[in-house]
């Protein structure tokens, strides 16, 4: 990942929503095609839909837009895949949630609520030296919050995959059926 | 389906194993090539009752491979069915080698009880974990009413779109406790696979475009692959060829798709193709792949891979599309439907009056590589001997009509592939994607019992022979009379010509031995004739003696050369446009252009 921020908006950045049934091992079997066919997942989230029969997972993956083609044909192949979307980052909306566990001393504590405050972030536990906090929205507004925390030193940190659906305004890039 | 259903009674009661041995015979599976052990024991006991006929073998590789044999040539799905832990760990080379070839199959392994499942257990492996990559589908099957949809929809995935190889993993548990009988409906089956939606049909739109361009080109291939028979294909194939008298090439997956006695027919291409197949894709400026994948062995070095055409390509896994080349028509679809589709758009764009483009320019000049780089080895000479290729020409004239021909991997499959006449469909069996040495025996086996009215001849090298002879017993004790026609070198052929040509002649641990085994006392030993052949006079009457035989299986024992190199070829990673021709040709080499 050098060079590139991870969480910015690349040029090879691309959000995949894959619907699947909700059945033992599915998660294995995307991750295993990924791992076989040598491309490298950068973020995933993997959760149950509305409706219980079906998981919705979110991957990100930094790839040629050939290679996107490929994998999306390739994840097609996948007998309980059942829908994929790939979604334009400027058309969905995207959510990450962050908790960081942040030292703050007594006399910085104030500054660092503040700053939770601004970006409507939320204090989850209060000790002596430190604060766990946490935060959710855009992986932008995510990045900046961590850049802004990191002077007062992070001690632990940890993103979710992201998760994101299409604007409802928009249509999404949405591929069905066909395959072999 | 709805009128076999009736033969059972919806609800009855009865165990795992019987609604799993009752499943396969609704799904009309005529044998099961297996072993039993202990996970999978209670299936056994309702195959006792079972008009299903169970071949039992040596080694769980050999159920794969024969289960692989067996759909080659019927088109039917093979079915193995081995224990857990060990048995199915045999059995994911076979898996392997049916994915890359897309051969349907349905494999059964037993799996520890479900209470079991993850403690380490006596013969517990991860088998799903395990052929999860190897198989088009697999699944643990964690209750006895599941069983009947999972070996329904087993057959179904397998058969189905691309086919392939499916697993259906049952623990012992799941065969013992008691179910009520219920045969899923085909709608059942296509509710429970929501994702799973073949396309079949090509887009019209393409189909025309793929017409006009066919019409409209004046070098054209016809590059076909085992798409074509997976496709039940092969006459709609040779009404498009001869439509529009396009030269056609089959590849190592599709020997006898189209006749290599037909004038159209230019054989194989590839690594070890002959000189004007290999030829005729380079310079050709469109090529018509019709259930071929651009594999490595046929494209050389992609970047100089058929640099001036344009390509048309019919595949039904979508997948494929843009794999290895981005195609300029694709088309997703069965080949079959769409070779038809094709035939109609052409026929009716000639009928309104376009053109087709004059291909007698090009066919001259393929007919001329064709006269002047026929495949080609030295005699040889009084006493010394025998040449491989001479053994391959005589078994192929002394052949009975439709034999079918099954090979293991190396020098013998290139040499078998090149010197046969393919000219019927589903006569040709061997591995193609993997590789897999050891595979002729138990896929001949398995191709005998799905075809038990034509010969079957396998054709083995002496380092393939040993990898699965063992499944010689089983062929001679169910009395499955295959042919095996052992090309003994007294070497790994193939990897000896690469040490020769690649690495200064440095022979590194590919010398076998000339004396051992015996191979006349080892078939004996396994219940089959067993022959010796050394002299060039001896090879008819050894092969007419095997010919005659048809109470038991024969080996015969050619002694070759085992200097003979595989010609033509190219070498691993180079350019087609480098083809190394046979070198009585090489003066002539400026001539292939």
């Amino acid at each position: 990942m050098s060079g590139v921020n991870p969480y910015g908006t690349s040029a090879n950045h691309h959000v995949l929503s894959v619907l699947v049934q909700n059945r033992p091992g599915v998660l294995a079997r995307v991750a295993s095609l990924f791992a076989r066919r040598g491309y490298n997942i950068f973020s995933l989230a993997v959760a149950p839909t509305d409706n219980d029969e079906y998981s919705r997972i979110t991957i990100v993956v930094n790839v040629e837009s050939n290679t996107i083609e490929q994998i999306v044909k390739q994840l097609f192949k996948l007998v309980e895949v059942v829908r994929i979307s790939e979604l334009d980052p400027s058309n969905s909306v995207e959510r990450e949630l962050m908790v960081s566990t942040v030292r703050a001393s007594a006399e910085q504590r104030g500054q660092v609520v503040e700053l939770v405050n601004i970006f409507e972030g939320k204090i989850l536990s209060v000790g002596s030296d430190a604060l766990i906090v946490s935060l959710d929205g855009s992986p932008e507004k995510l990045d900046d919050f961590e850049e802004l925390l990191r002077q007062y030193g992070i001690v632990e940190s940890q993103r979710t995959g992201r998760v994101a659906l299409p604007k409802l305004d928009r249509k999404s890039r949405t591929t069905k059926g066909n395959k072999g | 389906m709805s009128s076999q259903a009736n033969r059972h009674q919806e609800g009855e009661k009865i165990t795992g194993a019987q609604a799993l041995i009752r499943s396969l015979e609704m799904e009309n599976t005529e044998v099961i090539f297996g072993l039993p052990g202990g996970c999978i024991l209670p299936a056994y006991d309702p195959l006792l009752e079972s008009p299903i006929r169970h071949i039992l073998v040596r080694h769980e590789q050999g159920a794969g491979h024969m289960a692989e044999g067996y759909a080659h040539v019927t088109g039917r799905p093979g079915v193995a069915m081995v224990t857990s832990g060990p048995a199915a760990t045999n059995l994911v080379t076979p898996l392997c080698d049916a994915y890359m070839d897309s051969i349907p199959m349905v494999a059964i392994t037993g799996q520890v009880s479900t209470s079991a499942i993850g403690t380490d257990a006596f013969q517990e492996c991860d088998t799903v974990g395990i052929t999860r990559s190897v198989t088009k589908h697999n699944e643990l099957v964690m209750t006895a009413e599941d069983l009947p949809l999972a070996i329904r929809q087993a057959f179904h995935l397998a058969t189905t779109g691309r086919p392939g190889p499916v697993l259906v993993d049952v623990p012992k548990d799941v065969l013992q406790n008691t179910m009520a009988w219920h045969w899923p409906s085909d709608a059942e089956v296509e509710a429970s696979l929501p994702g799973y939606k073949p396309n079949t049909k090509g887009h019209p739109r393409m189909i025309k475009e793929a017409a006009q361009l066919i019409l409209r080109s004046s070098q054209p291939i016809l590059y076909i692959g085992g798409g074509v028979l997976k496709a039940r294909a092969a006459s709609a194939l040779r009404e498009l060829a001869e439509l529009v008298q396009i030269p056609v090439v089959t590849t190592l997956m599709a020997r006898g798709a189209f006749p290599d006695d037909h004038p159209l027919c230019l054989g194989m291409p590839g690594m070890h193709g002959n000189a004007t197949a290999v030829t005729a894709m380079q310079k050709a400026d469109l090529l018509i792949a019709l259930g071929s994948r651009f594999d490595d062995r046929v494209t050389g070095k992609v970047s100089s891979f058929a640099p001036d055409a344009k390509i048309i390509h019919v595949d039904i896994d979508p997948a494929e599309q843009g794999k290895v080349r981005k195609p300029d028509v694709p088309i997703v679809g069965d080949c079959r439907l769409v070779i038809e589709e094709i035939i109609k758009a052409i026929r009716d764009l000639l009928a309104s009056g376009v053109t087709q483009a004059d291909l007698g320019p090009w066919r001259s000049r393929v007919s001329g590589w064709r006269e002047q780089f026929p495949l080609a080895y030295d005699q040889s000479e009084p006493g010394r001997a025998l040449k491989p290729q001479y053994c391959l020409e005589k078994l192929r004239d002394s052949a009975p009509e439709g034999t079918i021909v099954v090979s293991g991997v190396g020098q013998h499959q290139m040499w078998t592939s090149q010197y046969w006449n393919f000219n019927e469909p589903y006569t040709w069996v061997n591995s193609g994607g993997l590789g897999t040495m050891g595979f002729s025996i138990p896929a001949a086996i398995g191709a005998k019992v799905g075809r038990p009215d034509k010969t079957v001849w396998a054709i083995d090298g002496d380092g393939c022979f040993q990898m699965t002879a063992q499944e010689l017993v089983t062929a001679s004790l169910e009395r499955i009379p295959v042919k095996i026609g052992i090309l003994n070198n007294s070497y790994l052929g193939m990897v000896r010509q690469w040490q020769e040509m690649f690495y200064e002649e440095r022979y590194s641990e590919v010398y076998l031995s000339t004396e051992v085994p015996n191979f006349v006392k080892m078939a004996e030993s396994m219940g089959c004739v067993g022959i010796r052949v050394d002299d060039p006079d001896e090879v008819q009457n050894a092969i007419d003696k095997a010919n005659s035989i048809n109470d038991r299986p024969v080996v015969v024992d050619f002694r070759v050369d085992a200097g003979e190199k595989v010609f033509p070829m190219v070498a691993a990673g180079q350019s087609n446009d480098d083809i190394m021709l046979h070198p009585s040709q090489n003066d002539r080499r400026g001539n292939l252009r």
